[in-house]
């Protein structure tokens, strides 16, 4: 049996009130609440067990860096890579994605070549294949999705030619939750060796993520938005291409000899981590997966489906609501506007109601413009989301309509 | 007293019959109802005023020694706050603008409950007003 009320005490967070009402914490697209196991790690951590990670000749140092190695082995497990020296720490997706962009894109993009993303990319999605386009005179292709937020498939087979050199996409859609079809776009790329990045900042949370199964070239996702630490997260790159790709950034760590006559590299995962690492947040980050393992997949994807279905005929019953992202597959993520409240002032009155949603373009401008909009309400759930606190809500925009008449 | 300062305790009164922040931010909302919109033709890139979550315009105009300004946000709840900031300083002399100092966001209790005050998009706004009294010969 899934047991709502033992998971929530797991996170202290959930238990408090503001403006002197229960917290509905709704914003878990922008990060998620942690688990006291996490933060019990990282105070323990912190309190006696400090020391740098690796070349360290010491006790601490040594039981540090034996930490750090099994949560690069946690992280592995749970994208089922094939080896740990595919698994880099990385400070989240943004900081994964620009290292794919300058590295690959120093190696393999070239003038006149083309990389594909989609309308509905976060701009951390966006920018780096800018940067790197504008770098090397490439060009940007965009997959572009219909008025139920699903990508257009068809277009996305046209766009592909001799001059794409990289596919990057995002798993599932931060501002409307649709879960894109990585498998078939992943296949439909090898089928013209090209190969493919995925943003799974909003999926690997949610689902489980078979890096092996989906076969895609490289996967990125963060800590803070999985429960872990901030300012931690993983770039999982097949090692073929990992081997050839030049360091992204240079320092202690990421050498295997220093001369003034020639450098070399250390090997993988290391050639890609320059500098002392966020270890103990990767370390948490592995706690984090351990909780949620422990809970199972299957059982978060199960409770979370039940709470989707839930909210979207709830939000329905609201005639006025217009509800954007309503794709056949999507995760638990309800992105809406009201009336012609702004969303920023729907945000607000939520707010000292005791709703935490986030509101705005959720930095992914682009698609708000396919909609022509500026941007929503989100209201993005998690595992330890309820069905009250859902009815909630539908009170709270009940009386914020009226207010606003 | 001068007006500047005479207004802003007028608007600190006021608040205090509110007793909960709901009740303001319904005051705010009737106020920015309200509030004139300014003309569309001036609601171009050079009087757009950034900010990550509400578009807001902004201009102003000299008339018998005095500056007018005016204001427009697609936020009603922005619009009501700088309805509040208009009725401050909106035709006041261009040095009592220069020398003003706004208190009553703070005496209010608003400032830490907006983004739009948090992220010190007002202070940019109020920088800009008091510029514009020197684009007018002060």
């Amino acid at each position: 049996m899934y047991n709502i009320k033992k998971i929530r005490n797991d996170f202290p967070a959930l238990n408090q009130e503001v403006y002197q009402k229960p917290l509905v914490y709704f914003d878990n697209g922008a990060t998620t609440q942690k688990p006291q196991i996490v933060i019990d790690t990282i105070k323990k951590l912190y309190s006696n067990q400090n020391s740098n990670v690796h070349r360290g000749v010491h006790y601490l140092s040594e039981q540090m860096t034996e930490k750090y190695e099994l949560a690069r082995k946690k992280a592995q497990k749970y994208l089922n890579a094939r080896s740990e020296q595919e698994i880099i720490f990385t400070k989240g997706v943004t900081d994964s994605i620009n290292l794919v962009s300058f590295s690959f894109g120093e190696k393999f993009i070239s003038e006149g070549d083309e990389i594909i993303i989609s309308r509905m990319e976060h701009h951390s999605n966006i920018v780096p294949w800018q940067i790197i386009c504008q770098r090397k005179k490439a060009k940007l292709k965009i997959i572009p999705f219909n008025n139920k937020g699903e990508l257009l498939i068809e277009e996305y087979e046209e766009l592909i030619n001799k001059k794409t050199k990289l596919v990057a996409i995002v798993h599932t859609s931060n501002s409307l939750g649709t879960i894109n079809p990585v498998k078939k776009i992943t296949k439909l790329a090898h089928k013209k060796n090209i190969p493919v990045l995925i943003d799974g900042a909003q999926a690997i949370q949610h689902e489980r993520v078979d890096v092996q199964e989906i076969d895609c070239d490289f996967y990125a996702f963060s800590g803070h938005k999985t429960y872990g630490p901030n300012g931690i997260g993983v770039l999982y790159g097949k090692k073929k291409w990992l081997e050839k790709m030049p360091p992204y950034q240079s320092g202690g760590d990421m050498i295997e000899q220093v001369k003034f006559k020639k450098t070399t590299y250390n090997v993988l995962p290391h050639k890609f981590e320059a500098g002392t690492p966020n270890y103990i947040g990767a370390i948490g980050l592995g706690v984090a997966l351990d909780y949620l393992e422990n809970i199972g997949l299957d059982n978060i994807m199960n409770h979370e489906r039940k709470l989707l279905n839930y909210g979207t005929e709830r939000l329905a019953e609201l005639k006025e609501l217009k509800l954007y992202g309503t794709a056949e597959k999507k995760t638990c993520i309800f992105s809406f506007l009201l009336n012609n409240i702004h969303p920023y002032d729907l945000g607000v009155f939520l707010d000292k109601m005791g709703i935490a949603v986030r509101t705005g373009h959720h930095c992914t401008q682009p698609l708000w413009d396919y909609y022509k909009v500026e941007g929503s309400v989100r209201a993005s759930l998690a595992f330890y989301n309820t069905f009250e606190e859902i009815d909630s809500l539908y009170q709270s925009l009940i009386k914020i309509q009226k207010i606003f008449k | 007293m001068n007006d500047i300062n005479k207004i802003q305790k007028e608007i600190i009164e006021e608040f205090k019959n509110f007793s909960n922040q709901l009740d303001k931010y319904d005051y705010l909302i009737k106020l920015g109802k309200k509030a004139n919109s300014i003309n569309p033709k001036y609601k171009k890139e050079e009087n757009t005023i950034k900010d990550c979550q509400v578009e807001t315009w902004f201009y102003a105009d000299l008339k018998n020694g005095k500056i007018f300004y005016y204001i427009d946000s697609k936020s009603l709840l922005t619009k009501g706050i700088i309805s509040l900031l208009l009725r401050v300083l909106s035709g006041q002399k261009p040095e009592d603008i220069q020398n003003s100092n706004l208190y009553f966001i703070e005496k209010i209790g608003l400032k830490n409950n907006f983004s739009f005050l948090r992220a010190n998009s007002l202070g940019k706004l109020v920088d800009r007003m008091k510029l514009e009294t020197k684009k007018h010969g002060k």
